[in-house]
Parts: structure tokens; sequence; C-alpha cells
């Protein structure tokens, strides 16, 4: 098993994947690949290894935002962005958000609501920019242009700071 | 290299349950549960030590249950893979004796010998195999195993550990709800998404998987491991023994044989339930009578938190699948708790469905422990399971924080490489400690194994660089291999599982049982050898008339067959040790023939599918 994950299901190196056609060719590997097919130990563990890493490929090409970091870093960006500056443009978002938090922890039940109303705004906002990502990875895959990958980067790192605020707000979990 | 196996091989497929197992095969087309001695298809996993020293199971060994308590246990299954600390709960409300010596291993006392829990499920697998065997008139060595779907490493380990034990080879264990699909599946021809709900006796766990086209995909798992149908005993046999001590003025909590009998008459009552709107608890001791009528409505007040205890995982595993309750197509019921009325209507609110019951949810597992079996053997074409990891898999990194690796539900076999270095000058060695579970801080997860990475060549701090590759195989346990990224040898460590049995101590079980007369097991040792001896030696034979033969030097050629002579003078002694350690020689001296054989073999296959 050599190559990216992209030519381990012989697609083209593109951010926009049908996955109904990348099921598909899973299902296909998998019934050519599967360690249950095969009838003598070592040949189930050299089928055991390509199956283990078609399941990785699989998974990060299935979801787009694992698939467009994939991407990025074959095409020689760097990972995910682990900043923790708050972006000007949410600085009072993220402000309120821990004082109620704190309000919370402090025993106060009645920010609950305040809460629920915040993680449905960040949700708002994830999904905006899933739009746009979408629209970026079309323009990249037509036209193939660095700067377009550039800016799938910079919105990949504004949700993925997005993501981790809806989390914050995941208060059954919290408790 | 060569120890091949046939396809002709009889391959059973075995639900080893918390309170009955099951063996089935593949008869033709059609799944099909075997018999036991007592023409009965459950076998209740039960067993019993006599005085005299003989092993009882099944039917006869619930009798023991009320007989001889001491030296009976029932839900072993309970304790698999756990240590001391993990069970308390579970000793308030169970008459387990443990031993005193027990930590991260549990042995249990059954009158005067103690006993791990991979050798007391071994003595359930060993009947199943007996009644496969008589069946169908042959050995029967290799097994397909279930195990609940939200069974950890440790648990699946001790599992597999008992099937060893028994003198199985256990060729793939599948997780419970996964093998109802299969199952259900293959019997129905569906296709679409399903949630299969399994109640069993100590475990629940819920599946979702996609149907389509013979392939079996597994979106998401999740369970609790603590939770079923004897808990709802439990909660009815507490009632019993109050409404007990304020009518006679009698304590009989601690009176083993009287707490079997009740629990019995108590089970009796709950199965009526499910079928009557009220039951009654009828119990005698001593020449006293205690009768209780429990309607469906208390009784369904005494359980609802039990079952609702189930609806969260349910909602959690959707969520993890990525599908709402429209989206299910069908639910498939698994375990006798699901024969409860509100257990019913529970899950239809829930997802929206009517529950499909057709098959037998006693039965369901074990015959879809038989179509894997096919799979396996061959005999069943076109289907094909794609499983998941229930638990995250990750380690303990600075400030006891985890770092995950490989996450929940990912599709098995599933891996990951890390790279670790050293932190100080020279250091020569590295410990790594891995854990399983969602939480984020280890102490809050499950310690599966710490490995220590030695004999690191000493150099300035951060020089070093050891890949570590973790591999969750097909069957969810961990492989942990380690490779010197700089000369890319592989690197030597220390693995320390925190809990179940080393090989060397299934090994002494192995040799202990021996010695206690147990000629059963000795025999089917001896015999499961010179099975693989007879594969070897026939796989060499084929391998001498090839070309890779002819390439080797002669001193090779020489030592491979002194090795092969060696095989035959121990082929017929009653040493399985002996013939044991002579396979694994030539084993070792034709690795390179092997090689030489495989490249070409594997390599075609393998390229072909540009992967």
């Amino acid at each position: 098993m050599s190559g990216n994950y992209f030519e381990a299901f012989d697609l083209p190196r593109k951010l926009a994947i049908d996955p109904k056609d990348l099921e598909k060719r899973f299902y296909s590997l998998s019934r050519q690949l599967h360690p249950d097919l095969r009838r003598t130990p070592s040949e189930r563990a050299e089928a055991e290894e390509a199956m283990a890493i078609l399941n990785d490929a699989y998974r990060v090409l299935r979801d787009p935002v694992a698939r467009s970091e994939y991407l990025l870093k074959l095409e020689g960006f760097d990972t995910a962005q682990t900043s923790k500056d708050v972006p000007p443009e949410l600085l009072e978002e993220v402000f309120e958000l821990n004082m109620a938090l704190e309000e919370l922890q402090a025993g106060d039940t009645d920010v609950l609501e305040q809460l629920e109303s915040t993680r449905q705004r960040f949700e708002g906002m994830r999904s905006e920019l899933d739009t746009e990502l979408r629209q970026k990875f079309n323009d990249w895959d037509s036209a193939g242009r660095t700067e377009d990958l550039a800016a799938v980067r910079s919105l990949l790192n504004r949700r993925k700071y997005i993501a981790n605020l809806i989390v914050k707000t995941n208060v059954p979990d919290r408790i | 290299m060569f120890q091949i196996e046939f396809d002709n091989d009889k391959v059973v497929g075995i639900d080893l349950g918390t309170t009955n197992s099951l063996v089935a095969h593949m008869d033709l087309a059609k799944p099909e549960v075997m018999l036991g001695e007592d023409g009965d298809k459950l076998v209740p996993s039960v067993v019993s030590i006599s005085t005299t020293g003989d092993t009882i199971v099944g039917n006869r060994a619930r009798q023991e249950l009320i007989d001889h308590p001491d030296r009976t246990i029932y839900s072993v299954k309970r304790l698999m893979g756990r240590g001391i600390a993990d069970v308390q709960d579970e000793l308030k409300l169970f008459p387990f004796h443990i031993a005193p010596d027990s930590e991260s291993i549990i042995r249990v006392q059954l009158g005067e010998r103690t006993f791990t829990p991979p050798e007391i499920s071994a003595f359930i697998l060993r009947q199943l195999k007996k009644n496969a065997e008589a069946a169908l008139g042959a050995p029967v060595t290799k097994a397909v195993i279930t195990v609940p779907a939200y069974f950890n490493d440790a648990q699946r380990q001790a599992t597999r550990d008992a099937g060893r034990i028994a003198g199985l080879e256990v060729l793939r264990l599948v997780n419970e709800p996964t093998a109802a699909a299969l199952a259900y599946g293959l019997d129905k021809r569906q296709e679409g998404v399903i949630a299969v709900y399994d109640l069993g006796g100590g475990t629940f766990d819920i599946s979702i998987l996609k149907l389509h086209e013979g392939i079996f995909e597994v979106l998401a798992t999740n369970g609790d491991t603590h939770l079923g149908g004897d808990d709802i005993d439990n909660r009815l046999l507490r009632i019993a023994l109050e409404d007990i001590q304020s009518e006679w003025s009698e304590d009989l909590s601690h009176i083993g044989e009287a707490v079997q009998t009740l629990r019995r008459d108590v089970i009796r009552a709950k199965e009526a339930l499910s079928f009557q709107p009220a039951a009654t608890i009828e119990f005698a001791w001593h020449g006293k009578h205690y009768r209780r009528e429990i309607t469906r409505e208390l009784f369904e007040s005494l359980i609802k938190d039990i079952v609702e205890r189930t609806l969260g995982p349910c909602r959690a595993c959707m969520k993890d699948a990525g599908v709402t309750p429209e989206q299910i197509d069908d639910v498939v019921l698994v375990g006798g708790s699901t024969r409860i009325p509100m257990v019913r209507s529970a899950v239809e609110v829930l997802f929206r469905a009517r529950p499909r019951t057709e098959l037998n949810p006693d039965e369901v597992v074990a015959l879809g422990a038989a179509v894997q079996a096919g799979i396996l053997s061959g005999t069943v074409v076109n289907q094909l399971l794609l499983d998941v990891t229930p638990l995250s898999l990750g380690i303990e990194i600075a400030g006891g924080v985890v770092s995950k690796i490989i996450h929940r539900n990912s599709t098995i076999p599933a891996s990951a490489s890390e790279s670790f270095t050293t932190g100080v000058d020279g250091q020569t060695n590295v410990l790594i400690h891995v854990i399983q579970g969602e939480r984020e801080l280890a102490k809050d997860c499950r310690s599966l194994l710490r490995f220590d990475l030695k004999n690191i060549a000493p150099m300035p701090a951060g020089m070093a660089r050891i890949e570590v590759r973790f591999l969750i195989d097909a069957n969810g346990i961990l492989n942990v291999t380690a490779r010197d990224a700089r000369t890319g040898k592989e690197q030597s460590m220390d693995v320390q599982p925190s809990y179940g049995l080393t090989v060397d101590q299934i090994e002494a079980i192995i040799d202990e049982s021996i010695e206690h007369g147990d000629e059963d097991l000795q025999a089917a040792q001896v015999a499961s050898s010179r099975v693989e001896a007879d594969q070897i030696l026939l796989a060499i034979d084929k391998a001498r008339k090839s070309d890779a033969w002819q390439a080797l030097p002669d001193a090779e050629r020489e030592s491979i067959i002194a090795a092969i002579r060696e095989l035959q003078s121990v082929y017929h002694t009653d040493d399985h040790h002996a013939i044991g350690k002579a396979i694994e020689t030539l084993n070792e001296i034709t690795r390179g023939l092997a090689e030489n054989m495989m490249n070409t073999a594997v390599n075609s296959a393998l390229k072909g599918t540009k992967v």
C-alpha cells in the first residue's frame, strides 16, 4: 500500500468528493482486500495491514474537513493553526460565553437558555463557513490556484475555532 | 509461515452468554444451533465443581447452584477481563466467592480450588465443543466466539484466552449485535439501515448498521457492560428478601442455598410477566411458604430506570452513526430481556419503528456467529462484515491527559502511528501508557497496557525517533509494534498488560488442568498440535517441489530437513509442548523459503488493486 489516500481509491486529488461514489469504491476495495476472505494466516496478516490503511484512508476522505486538511498537507500547507488568539470579530461572543460558563459553574442554571442561543448562533456560523468552503473546494478543483487553497486553509482555521466553541456550549457533557 | 488452515475444517459459531451459551454451525446454506446432550439448545452458563473434582456445566449445574452454591458459579462473564476494583458493585449483588489474593486478575473460589474467569468460561466452551463434536461427528478445533460490542480490550483478550484454554483456536471475536445483524440480514436479504438492540443477561449493546449487497457496515456502537436481565432479577430478589425478613423475621440473604432458590422462583415470575398482567413469586423454605403477587404495573415501576438506562446509549449511537430515527428501516431485538413488553415499547417509541422479532432473540447471536464462521472458512460467499472499535484508544501524555490516537467507531482493522523520542540526554528507554475510553484524563479511562521501549542507543535528548504502530485488529484487540525510525530496525520493548493473563500463565493453566487428570484436554491439545504439524509438513512437502526450494543454499535445505525429522520424531509422543516447539523451530527455519514463495503470490494480489 503505497502512495496517498487519493491514489488508494484511484481518485484525482480534489477537494470535492461524491460520497456515494467513494462508498462504492470503499466497498469494492474491501471485497478485494479484507482479511476475512483470505485463507492462510500469513495472507490474513498482510490483508489486515492493507485493510487498516484502506479504513484509515476512507475515514479521512469521507469527512470533508479531514479530507481538506489531508490535501492541504499533501500540497505543502501547514496543519491546523493552534493559535489561542480570539478572532477580533468574535471577541464579544467569546467573552459572553466564558461569563455564562462561569455563572453556570457557580450554580446559576438561568444561563442555560443563553448558552443554547449562543450555541445556535455558532452553529449558524459554522454552516455559513461550510457553504463558503464548498465554494472554495469547487474553485480549487476547477482552477487549481494556490490562493484558493490558502483560502481553504484560513476558512478551516476559523471553522476549527468555532467548532471548539460549540463543544464548550455543550452543557450536558460538562456537568 | 507455513502454518495454513484447511477449508474443510469445520468452524463453529459460539455465543458465550452471561446466562446461556449456544453453539451453531452452517448447515448447507442455513445456520443452525446444535443440541446439547440433554436435548436443549441453550446451555446455561453455570459451572460447578463436584466434591470429587468433576466439572458440571449447564442444566445439571443449575441444580448444583441450589444444592452446592459454594461450589457453583453463574454470570461469570461479568468478571471477564476485570480487576477486583472494577467489580465491587457486582460483589454486593452476586454470590461470587472471590479468593483473597485477587488483584488485577480475579480468582474465584469453587470448593477447594480457585479459578480465573477465563478458566471458568473455558469449562462452558468445552461443553459446547463437546456438544458440537457429538452433533457433527467430527473433532472441532476452531471457533468464532461472540462478545458484547462494548467489551474493552481486556474483556476481549479474556474471551480469547478462554477459547485457548478450552482447546479452541478462536478465529475471530465478533460483536454480538453485529452477529445478530448477520443472521438477520442473511435471512431477510434486507438492505438499508438497521439498529440492533441487545439486552442480554449482563450486558447491553446498541449497534447501527448499513446493509448493502452483502456488506454489513457497522456505523456506530454503544452500550453498557454492566446492565442486563441480571439487574432486573436482583430488583425482584431484593423485594422478596425484604418481604420475607418482615414476614418471617428471618434474614435469608446470607444463605446461599435460599437465595439461589428464591432467585430461580423470581425469574419464573419475571418471565411469566412478559405474557400475563400479573404473576406470583412462590417460594418454599424449610416448611415455610412465601407468596407474593407482582402486577405488571409494579414490575414496570421497579425496572423503569433500568430500561431508561438503555436509551442514552441508543441516542449517542444514533448521533455517532449520523442517522435520525426516521432513517432507521428496522430494529432487531436480541437477548431474553427484550421479551419484556416495557422494553419493547421503549424501543418502539425511541426508534419510531415496530421492532422485528421473527428470529428467536436467544438464538440469533449464535446463528450470526455461525455465519461469520462460514465467511471465514469460505462456505458463505459474498457476505462481508465491517465492524468498528467501541472505545477510543489513547496514550497518556503530560499531566495525565489522554491523547486519542484511534477514535471510537473507527472501522477495524484500524491503525495509527506515533513517534516517540527521549526527554533527557543518554536516556535509553521510554515508558508508554496505553488507555481506552472517552474521558479526558487517563485516570478516568481504562488502563490497557504499559510498554517500555528499551535499549535505545544513548544520544542527546530528542534525537531518538521510535515509531510505534498501534493496530486494532478485526477482533477489536490491540497489537503494538515499534521500529527505530533512524535504523529501520525493530525496537525491542516490554509489554505489561494491565489486566488479564500472560501467555505463560495460560500455558501454566493448561498444564495444571492436565495435571488435574483432565485427559480430555490433554488429548485435545495433542490432537490440535498434530493437526498443526500435519499442515506444516504437507505445506513444506509442496514447497520442496518449487523453484524457491532449489534456490536455497545447501546448508539451509539441510537444516530444514533436520527440523522436519525432529518434528516427525516427537509427532507420536503425547507431549504437545514438544510438538509445538518442533513446529515453531520448523516454522522459523522456513521463513526465508516461505517469504520467497509468498512474495510472488501476495505482490500480484495487492498490486492489482492499486492500494
